[in-house]
């Protein structure tokens, strides 16, 4: 770990969050959006744990243990969300699930 | 050249692949499996930074359960028009492209000139103390408790909230 600088951790995140990014707004499947946020989630927690670590300081994979508890949660209620929407419409495409659009 | 810095090298380029692989797959499916292994390159690089726990627990939550449950409802829902879902607009495309570069350079630019971060010196044994399962549960049931048993019923929540959505049609 010592021999590694850490802004090698942190440029991988940083690319893997605009990845992220670059995913929610290219793709049209709302379940590949889902994906991408969670690839988000994903690079935020390789952040904390690389600043935790090289702190010797546990509390930032205490909230790496928060977030991923709420990503769980999240991942729940959204893909319940997708299959209720796929029920009313029969379709994933974001572009036409636009009813709170006026 | 140090074993550490081979296997970084290989883990991050491996998380960095998928990542752009997943996004740019037409099939669904395929995207979440290489999703899965960005995941379990994750899982690598937080063993080579000590955090033994949070590894393990990413396999087991993320790659696990998590991905398990986008994979069950790829397969359920009905992904034959997934050609047709795939953004042809060059528009949006290159703009899109264009944000999350900008995104990335913001970043690249905080990390290498915000703070001089490169002054911080790892401490190898606070490192593998701080990673170990009994410092974070020592944290977790004694300064976050509260918080604790707040993510307990998030997470109840957010079964039954699941149950209830996915349960009846709505109007």
């Amino acid at each position: 770990m010592s021999s590694i600088p850490m802004e090698y951790y942190l440029i991988l995140s940083a690319f893997m969050f605009s990845v992220g990014v670059a995913g929610v707004l290219i793709r049209r499947n709302a379940i590949v959006v889902f994906m991408c946020i969670e690839l988000m989630l994903n690079s935020a927690n390789l952040t904390l744990v690389t600043f935790s670590s090289y702190l010797g300081n546990s509390i930032g994979q205490v909230f790496v243990f928060f977030v991923m508890t709420v990503a769980a949660a999240e991942a729940a209620v959204g893909l319940a969300i997708i299959i209720a929407i796929f029920r009313n419409k029969k379709t994933v495409n974001i572009d036409e699930i636009n009813i709170f659009k006026w | 050249m140090n074993i550490q810095i081979i296997l970084f090298i290989v883990l991050a380029s491996v998380a960095a692949v998928s990542s752009v692989v997943m996004i740019t797959r037409k099939n669904a499916v395929i995207s979440a499996v290489f999703l899965v292994l960005n995941f379990f390159a994750l899982a690598g690089l937080y063993l080579l930074l000590n955090a033994q726990f949070i590894a393990v627990v990413q396999i087991i939550v993320y790659a696990g359960a998590i991905m398990v449950l986008f994979l069950f409802v790829l397969m359920l829902l009905n992904t034959e028009t997934e050609h047709k879902l795939f953004v042809d607009k060059r528009a949006i495309k290159f703009f899109s492209i264009l944000v999350s570069a900008f995104v990335f350079v913001q970043v690249a630019y905080l990390i290498f000139f915000g703070h001089p971060s490169r002054t911080l010196t790892p401490d190898e044994a606070a490192s593998v103390k701080a990673g170990t399962i009994q410092a974070i549960g020592q944290q977790l049931y004694t300064n976050y408790i509260i918080p604790f048993e707040i993510a307990g019923f998030l997470l109840l929540a957010a079964t039954i909230g699941a149950l209830v959505l996915a349960k009846k049609k709505f109007e």
